[in-house]
């Protein structure tokens, strides 16, 4: 009987039935609450948790409330000028980082890390305390009133950029950028010509996450935003207060199915940065 | 690398925007907090205002922190309920990521983005998400109702009684579990893909049991990804506001909810600045603990 089973080898631990199965468990556990939600905003029933049908009325609804397309209109001119921003300076630091050698490197590099590390909480907090003390004009129209959200977006994103860029120019082979200036380049023609295109892939990637970085924050937006400054989390969060509705599913199913078209953008860029470099 | 001196133009052309935005809209702000820590609500006219605080260099708050038990009681359920989160992630990850660690090079990439992918979708939509799996008339209840009525344990004991499985701290650990079990699975993949196989092998050809070589050699060479995974998802759910908020219920209140209740109902930024600082130094701590740590295990090896 020993002989006709099958024979595993010992080190083949992702073949075994029951590692596959924890796998698949786990991997059914991370998904499912986001998809039933996703499947029920479609559910023609107010409050059962029972299929009756398909039904986009709840779109509808959701397209029809001012304040929830108001915050979402807020959210992505927010995420665009963030994203623009946040990717210029982040490239910058990046290329910094890259290319010098300075004193107190790593301490600089430490300092950038820190909106990455701090708890979300206290950078919350310590905006909502900037900008009430220095006295930031707030009423101002759109959509200059989404300033303050936007400078603290900006702070928290670009040190992100920072890494995916400077991850990006390690690949780069610093002879192209020797001999273009032996050749007699100026310091911005080789930056145009040889160290941009290399580094392309990088921004694509840095501006996307900086992009979905903005449109998903919650925490930090929550306590910058005031009552005239709503963002499509924020308002989300409000209405979850009050009650799981249907709508808020379909306002939900919006906001994921963008987040995951950008997330498939950013790895389309990142797999081709990795074919078209040696 | 050149050295700053030699292009110095270049230097602080890509220096300067970023370092100022940080130090003005980050590095200003946390110091206007630490200040802030130090004061005390300023008494106007012999009334106690409730808008203006004063910068009096007053430990009080740090000292109600620390000493107040209403606050000490909150703090060590913080961190027990980050602990056992903790926990239960590392017990989930692990296996997790040894299966795309030992996974054909083909299939791995894509077993690693069906795990990190969640992270991209919104904390909020994934916290909210889990109300509607653990509500009253949620999917896990509706779950439970169904089997039972199918064993007809109904007719036996009577008719099934909803679980409350939600606005509790079962809720909270359940719901930081959920969040933050991405953040597990990357050190550990990443320190389990390093792996050193024929250490594996040595060990099971010279008999130790399954067991054995992963309790002994596994688990010891994969050691940095267990403490850097540990700390990771350790320090955002000590600092977790919005999973307490939503599943937790009144007394389910982390370190997280207090701050935001200082600086938005109970109007005390003083108190809130000081406990942000000790969450703060907490991280920080964490963070140091785990550059030791894994400089420590990178040198025995």
């Amino acid at each position: 009987m020993k002989v006709l089973r099958r024979r595993v080898d010992p080190l083949d631990y992702a073949g075994r039935i029951w590692m596959r199965a924890f796998f698949g468990l786990v991997f059914i556990l991370l998904y499912a609450p986001v998809v039933l939600m996703m499947a029920f905003s479609f559910n023609d029933s107010r409050r059962n948790i029972v299929w009756r049908g398909f039904t986009t009325k709840y779109y509808e609804k959701a397209w029809n409330n001012d304040g929830l397309i108001e915050a979402f209109v807020n959210s992505l001119t927010i995420a665009a000028i963030n994203t623009v921003v946040a990717t210029i300076l982040g490239a910058m630091v990046a290329l910094l980082l890259w290319r010098f050698r300075f004193p107190f490197k790593s301490a600089y590099e430490g300092f950038m890390a820190l909106p990455i590390v701090i708890p979300e909480i206290c950078m919350g907090v310590a905006m909502l305390a900037f900008f009430s003390r220095i006295g930031w004009p707030t009423g101002m129209p759109w959509p200059l009133n989404l300033s303050a959200i936007t400078i603290a977006h900006i702070a928290f994103s670009f040190p992100f950029v920072a890494i995916v860029v400077r991850a990006r120019m390690a690949g780069f082979n610093r002879e192209l950028e020797e001999a273009s200036r032996d050749l007699g380049a100026s310091e911005w023609q080789t930056f145009w010509h040889v160290i941009f295109p290399y580094m392309r892939p990088g921004l694509v990637a840095g501006a996307l996450l900086a992009f979905t970085l903005s449109l998903d924050d919650f925490v930090i937006t929550f306590f910058t935003s005031g009552p005239e400054t709503v963002t499509f989390p924020v308002k989300v969060y409000s209405m979850v207060r009050f009650s799981v509705t249907p709508e808020v599913n379909a306002a939900s199913t919006v906001l994921v199915v963008i987040t995951l078209i950008v997330a498939a953008l950013m790895l389309r860029v990142q797999r081709q940065g990795q074919e078209g470099s040696p | 690398m050149e050295s700053f001196r030699k292009n110095q133009g270049v230097f602080w052309i890509l220096a300067g925007p970023g370092s100022l935005w940080l130090l003005f809209f980050f590095l200003v702000p946390l110091g206007i907090v630490w200040i802030l820590s130090f004061g005390e609500k300023a008494v106007i006219d012999g009334k106690v205002s409730i808008t203006e605080t004063e910068i009096t260099w007053t430990l009080a708050n740090y000292v109600r922190a620390l000493a107040d038990p209403v606050y000490l009681v909150i703090m060590w359920k913080s961190a027990w309920i980050s602990a056992l989160a903790t926990t239960l992630c590392l017990i989930i990850a692990y296996p997790v990521a040894f299966v795309i660690a030992f996974a054909s090079p083909r299939w791995r990439p894509w077993l690693l983005l069906a795990v990190i992918l969640p992270f991209w979708i919104n904390l909020l939509i994934r916290t909210y998400a889990l109300i509607a799996v653990f509500r009253i008339r949620g999917y896990v209840n509706f779950t439970l109702e169904w089997t039972y009525d199918s064993l007809w344990l109904d007719r036996l004991f009577g008719p099934f009684e909803p679980l409350e499985l939600l606005y509790n701290d079962f809720a909270v650990v359940a719901g930081l579990v959920y969040v933050f079990m991405p953040f597990m699975v990357l050190p550990l993949f990443a320190s389990i893909e390093r792996l050193d196989r024929s250490m594996l092998e040595a060990s099971l050809d010279l008999g130790a049991s399954q067991m054995a070589t992963f309790l002994r050699v596994t688990v010891p060479l994969t050691m940095p990804g267990i403490i850097s995974g540990v700390i990771l998802v350790f320090i955002p759910c000590l600092g977790s506001f919005l999973t307490a908020d939503l599943l937790g219920g009144t007394n389910a209140t982390m370190i997280g909810n207090v701050i935001e209740r200082q600086f938005k109902a109970a109007n005390d930024w003083p108190f809130g600045a000081a406990l942000s600082f000790l969450l703060m130094y907490v991280t920080f701590g964490a963070l140091a603990l785990r550059a030791l740590l894994s400089r420590d295990a990178g040198m025995r090896t």
